[in-house]
């Protein structure tokens, strides 16, 4: 069955630079549906097309079966939640709320009951007769929903909904989105910077980078087996390691030498084989630090370092530790109480154990372009 | 510490500065004494006198015609142009927009002078029709930038919104971009009305017989110093209306969002 909206190639260039590039993209009907990437990927321009304000150079846009790609904003069954909320300044709450079910042909007490209704869920009740400027940020973002689901549209587009807030704030919204989508029951397409904000919200998420989606999927696939090496840094923390494939154990595993720090086993989360250079991602929380030399069971790898750094986050602590070459992060959990422990201090011999199928294989790359990762910026 | 008195004593030297002569002039009007400037008591004759004067309301009138047109056309086309000011940004626009501003420091002497030669050689008569020509082409560079300033602290996503909620272009113009405008498109309004009843130099030199306008009336009665007292009585009541405009623009500027 083909996605309720539908992007088909859509590509939008800006003069001779490309802000989406081919992108097509499956949502289904109801669900929760993500764009994350850093500033500038080209998530507001996609959101944008889906709306109506723009319209895409190449490829087609279709909703519930229709080609909706140079349909007027106002002719869409869509509405948008804007990132600097865009409510009418001089209109009051219920009058903003109003303002989209007032210019459809609904009879006025269809309209009354609509809008006391939504007010009713974005708990704004109280509100009703302000003006925005008389509200904190918190409840115009949840003005703006409101004036966007009063209309009852097939798609809720939310561009960085919560951007502006902070983040305790942030974090009761996220929660309050979920329950007014599942009580909706609306499609929502979620733009957003924040990868734990798209984890938690999200059914499925695209992972965009410069115009390009780099993967697509379940927030649990996206994390635990990233596509490329930049959806791998985006979402959550991670080490990668080079190495060159040695030999293959069986179906499903591999040897792998990684330079100053000897062979490795590696699952073959991809096709491989003897000779391939690969990226490896190692994600902190899968690593178990050990004082002794432990007792490896099958599959399992133990690679000696030193600590170089300490950070202590009370839930749980990041060690940097030096192996070879490389400095690798690894995260011990914390559920126990710690003050009985002889503590790890800077300087201390561990060592970092992890099964070859808490490593992730990443994309292969050729000799001459071996430092090439393609990383976010930091931010 | 104390606070300091500077603030209190330059206020009160600024305020001096502007309304002494103003106070001087008011108090005038009421003076019984019609050369010198001793107090002979209180009287209303001046302004007896001034309504008696038809010359004088006709060109009241005459001024009032004129700013209330120059005012609205400006409003119109200052809007207008603001908004392409806004929408496009070219090579032509940036012209347009440096030719708006010109206006505001061209002196107004040479303003009026290539105004007449422009009538002249149109072969264009002057008249009352010729002022309001040229009260509208010095109004609109002000009107224009007061709306632009406006429109420049405004969310272009309101207008998308809107759109968003299914309103048309139109609808969306009328129902939201206006209305939120409409205070700045007033206050460039009031502002024209009063650049154009105190106009004299640019009125001086396109009014034709017939045509004149309270700056102009005034400025030839003047040299007739018997009617000083009058002009006084005059000056008050356009003072009076004056400051009751100041307020209105004021009230009209303060930004949308309070
Ligand atoms: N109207 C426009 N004209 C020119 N460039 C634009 C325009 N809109 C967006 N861009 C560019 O396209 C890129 C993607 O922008 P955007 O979609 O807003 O990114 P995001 O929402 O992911 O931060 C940016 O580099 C931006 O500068
Ligand atoms: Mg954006």
């Amino acid at each position: 069955m083909p996605g309720y909206l539908r992007f088909e190639n859509v590509t939008r260039r800006f003069g001779s630079f490309t802000a989406v590039d081919r992108v097509s993209l499956e949502i289904e009907k109801g669900e929760v549906f993500s764009l994350l990437g850093p500033s500038g990927c080209g998530k507001t321009t996609l959101l944008r097309m889906a709306a109506g304000f723009d319209v895409p150079d190449e490829g087609r846009i279709f909703l519930d079966g229709v080609d909706i790609t140079r349909l007027p904003p106002d002719q869409r069954p869509v509405n948008t939640v804007f990132q600097s909320y865009a409510l009418f300044p001089h209109l009051s709450i219920r009058e903003n709320i109003a303002f989209g079910p007032k210019l459809s042909k609904r009879s006025p007490a269809e309209i009354r009951s609509e809008v006391e209704r939504m007010l009713e869920l974005v708990d704004l009740t109280a509100h009703a007769d302000k003006k925005p400027a008389q509200l904190s940020g918190g409840q115009k973002q949840r003005v703006a929903i409101a004036r966007a689901l009063v209309n009852k549209p097939k798609v809720l587009l939310l561009d960085e909904p919560l951007a502006a807030l902070d983040l305790k704030l942030r974090q009761r919204l996220l929660v309050e989105l979920d329950a007014i989508h599942d009580e909706v029951g609306i499609t929502f397409i979620y733009v957003t910077h924040d990868q734990g904000e798209a984890m938690s919200i999200s059914d499925r998420i695209a992972v965009m980078n410069k115009g390009v989606v780099e993967q697509i999927g379940k927030p649990a696939e996206i994390y635990e087996a990233p596509r490329t090496s930049f959806v791998a840094a985006f979402i959550g923390d991670t080490n990668f390691l080079d190495g060159k494939i040695t030999s293959r154990i069986g179906e499903r595993f591999s040897k792998c030498a990684i330079h100053g720090i000897g062979e490795i086993i590696i699952d073959n989360d991809k096709p491989t084989s003897p000779g391939d250079l690969v990226h490896l991602s190692l994600r902190p929380e899968k690593i178990i630090v050990s004082r002794n030399r432990p007792e490896l069971r099958e599959n399992e790898n133990s690679v000696p370092g030193v600590i170089e750094d300490i950070i202590y986050f009370g839930s749980h602590t990041r060690l940097w530790v030096r192996c070879g070459g490389w400095r690798i992060c690894a995260e011990t959990q914390h559920r126990t109480y710690q003050l009985d422990d002889t503590p790890l201090n800077w300087g201390d011999t561990i060592h970092l154990r992890w099964h070859a199928n808490d490593g992730y294989l990443l994309e292969q790359y050729r000799e001459e372009d071996e430092s090439l990762l393609t990383l976010p910026d930091e931010t | 510490m104390k606070p300091s008195r500077i603030p209190l004593v330059t206020t009160g030297i600024v305020l001096a500065f502007f309304y002494l002569p103003i106070a001087a002039l008011v108090a005038k009007s009421f003076n019984s004494s019609r050369f010198s400037p001793e107090w002979k008591g209180f009287t209303l004759k001046w302004y007896e006198r001034l309504f008696e004067r038809d010359d004088i309301l006709a060109a009241l009138v005459n001024s009032l015609k004129v700013a209330l047109i120059a005012a609205s056309a400006s409003m119109l086309l200052g809007t207008c142009a603001a908004f392409a000011l806004h929408r496009y940004k070219s090579r032509l626009q940036d012209a347009h927009r440096m030719m708006v501003n010109v206006p505001l420091v061209l002196p107004d002497i040479l303003m009026g002078m290539s105004l007449l030669l422009l009538f002249i050689a149109a072969g264009v008569s002057l008249s009352l029709a010729t002022v309001t020509i040229a009260h509208i082409t010095f109004c609109l560079s002000y009107v224009t930038l007061v709306v632009l300033a406006r429109l420049q602290d405004f969310d272009p996503n309101i207008v998308e919104a809107a759109r968003d909620l299914g309103a048309t272009r139109l609808q969306a113009f009328v129902k939201i971009t206006l209305p939120i405008l409409f205070p700045g498109i007033l206050a460039g309004g009031l502002l024209a009305f009063t650049l154009s009843i105190d106009d004299y130099v640019v009125t001086f030199f396109v009014k034709g017989p017939g045509s004149d306008t309270l700056p102009t009336l005034v400025y030839s009665m003047i040299k007739k110093s018997k009617e000083l007292p009058v002009i006084n009585a005059l000056s008050t009541l356009m003072l009076l209306f004056t400051f009751l405009l100041v307020f209105a623009s004021q009230r009209l500027t303060r930004p949308v969002n309070r």
